[in-house]
């Protein structure tokens, strides 16, 4: 695949950037979202930790089954600061 | 392009309201998402990308992908695949991250006069869909009182899309069409204790004490809703492929296909090239045929067609080739698909040099699988195991659908991808064993028997060739549920 193939379109990262990051020594997606981002941006992995493992797993040699996924937090969905913010307003 | 003849819908187009768009006046109808009436309007790129700048339409069309995020009324960051279209609205094509809003800004929502969310409910179910609805449906059978959550203003999941009819011998939902059978199951629901919950978005699970906490979020207010029993029917997410290009607006999910001609009315392209033979595949392209667009090639990976051979004899009746052992290479265009390259794959899935094909399409559809969403089992602390049989990470649970949480259910494609049908099974599954936590006086021999029928119908759907794969994946999910249970027991 070419190096310029966008894997998580959130936070722009391509193939050539995770496998990069993947030949500096990291190996599973939770490393690769804190240091690429990918998976914290509006879909929070919803298109491409899929893509990811699957990159992992053929870069490392380690089967798909073994690639740990990242951890889920809430929120699920993008929240205007805004809305959390009129929880503490006293009327 | 929109759709004006159709053999099986009539589009109930809603009122035709003008709105800006850049700058521009176009036309859209009431009751149609931004970016349906975008694309009707020969729309296609919705934003520039954040860091590359590339040019980004929609993907997934049901809000999941965060593709078509636009600027509207000034607010940043709006899903525009999701959100009604207003008279009068001022959408922008958004570039990177957009610019803060102004203050005061707000998107207008719609009716003003909404429903009040209730603090507390015995059940709460999350998802409108086959399954939600239908564990609605059985647990109200049993005296019990639920909450369905969607956050889609219209119930019924992607039944409201599927124009096909559906096999199977599941009593007096079998050969019907599937946007009839989410009318039924609204229906039913109306003669249940089930309230429905409409365009509201559930963003956390948590703990609270013996009972679980919802946050929920409608309107642009926070709420929390206190449940002793949650049922998650959260359906699944579109798989993407990686190729080159496979960004560029005009690729698209199968589902956001079926989303923009089945619900909208509106041809996602002029010409298509389908990825993927499974049903999805051959049942969308047939849609595709009947919607008056043209079908280039479908074409598949796999040496076979994994879908049912009756789909893919209708589409090759009607003169769409269907390739298998074929990937797809790259799209190509400046702003949208203008075409895109195939090749032949050998046994080990890598492209044949010397065989790559240069089809004039302008729309690609991936119809490479879904992915079950069930990232709020495992936020309430379920455990994710990998099952690929069931479409990649689950969240872990037993024959009654519940999951290492306890009271906390997974059922229809949340649980494991299958079809319609097996989600409404499992949905009454749940529905039963929920209500049977619940109520602890319930009529044993009725839920007996409920039980019973629900599952002799997963058996059976699951008995025949293409109930292989799920079969096989839902018993190596409960035998690592044994496992463990086994381990706890010994240690």
């Amino acid at each position: 695949m070419r190096d310029d193939v966008v894997i998580c379109r959130c936070e722009d990262v391509t193939y050539g950037d995770i496998v990069r990051a993947i030949s500096g020594g990291l190996s599973t997606t939770e490393e690769i979202k804190r240091i690429l981002r990918c998976g914290m941006g509006p879909c929070q992995g919803r298109t491409c930790s899929r893509l990811i493992a699957r990159i992992i797993a053929s870069e490392t040699g380690a089967t798909i089954d073994d690639v740990e996924f990242p951890v889920v937090r809430p929120p699920t969905m993008p929240v205007e600061i805004g809305v959390m913010a009129d929880e503490h307003h006293e009327d | 392009m929109r759709i004006s003849e159709h053999p099986i819908l009539d589009f109930d187009r809603g009122r035709e309201i003008e709105f800006e768009f850049d700058g521009k006046r176009l036309v859209g109808f009431e009751g149609e998402t931004i970016a349906a009436a975008l694309h009707a309007a020969e729309v296609r790129v919705l934003r520039r990308s954040i860091k590359l700048d590339r040019p980004r339409g929609f993907f997934c069309a049901i809000g999941r992908c965060s593709s078509c995020l636009m600027t509207v009324d000034d607010v940043p960051n709006v899903m525009t695949c999701v959100t009604p279209l207003r008279a009068g609205m001022k959408v922008e094509t958004q570039s990177g991250k957009g610019t803060i809003a102004p203050e005061g800004a707000r998107l207008a929502t719609g009716d003003a006069a909404s429903e009040a969310i209730p603090s507390a409910v015995p059940l709460a179910i999350v998802g409108a869909g086959p399954a939600g609805l239908s564990a609605a449906i059985y647990a109200g059978r049993l005296g019990v009182e639920s909450v369905v959550i969607d956050e889609n203003d219209v119930p019924g999941g992607q039944l409201i899309k599927q124009t096909h009819m559906f096999f199977g011998s599941l009593d007096h939902y079998a050969r019907v069409r599937g946007i009839d059978i989410g009318e039924r199951l609204v229906q039913d629901l109306e003669s249940c204790p089930a309230r429905l919950l409409t365009g509201t978005t559930v963003l956390g699970l948590y703990d609270d004490g013996d009972a679980k906490a919802l946050s929920l979020l409608k309107d642009g207010q926070h709420a929390r809703l206190r449940a002793r029993a949650v049922i998650l029917a959260t359906g699944a997410s579109e798989n993407v492929l990686a190729f080159e290009n496979c960004d560029l607006p005009g690729v698209y999910g199968a589902g956001a296909v079926q989303t923009l001609m089945n619900v909208y009315g509106v041809a996602p392209g002029e010409r298509v090239l389908m990825v993927g033979a499974g049903n999805i595949g051959l049942i969308v392209s047939y849609q595709l045929l009947q919607a008056g667009v043209r079908v280039e090639a479908v074409i598949d990976a796999m040496d076979e067609i994994g879908g049912y051979h009756v789909h893919a004899a209708k589409i090759r009746r009607m003169g769409v080739p269907i390739l298998t052992s074929h990937t797809i290479l790259r799209a190509d265009g400046e702003t949208r698909v203008e075409s895109a390259t195939i090749a032949r794959v050998d046994e080990r899935w890598a492209p044949v040099p010397g065989s790559e094909r240069t089809l004039d399409v302008d729309t690609v559809c991936l119809a490479v699988g879904l992915t079950p969403n069930c990232e709020l089992a495992l936020m309430a602390g379920a455990d994710g195991v990998y099952v690929a049989e069931l479409g990649g990470h689950v969240a872990r649970h037993d024959r009654d659908l519940e999951t290492n949480v306890p009271g906390v259910f997974i059922a229809g494609d949340a649980s494991g991808i299958e079809e319609a049908s097996t989600a409404m099974l499992e949905g009454r599954l749940a529905g039963l064993a929920a209500a049977e936590r619940l109520v602890p006086d319930a009529d044993a021999n009725a839920l007996a028997s409920l039980r019973q029928e629900a599952e002799d119908g997963l058996g059976e759907l699951r008995a025949g060739p293409f109930g292989e794969r799920p079969r096989f994946g839902k018993n190596r999910m409960f035998d690592l549920v044994n496992d463990t249970k086994d381990e706890r027991r010994g240690s």
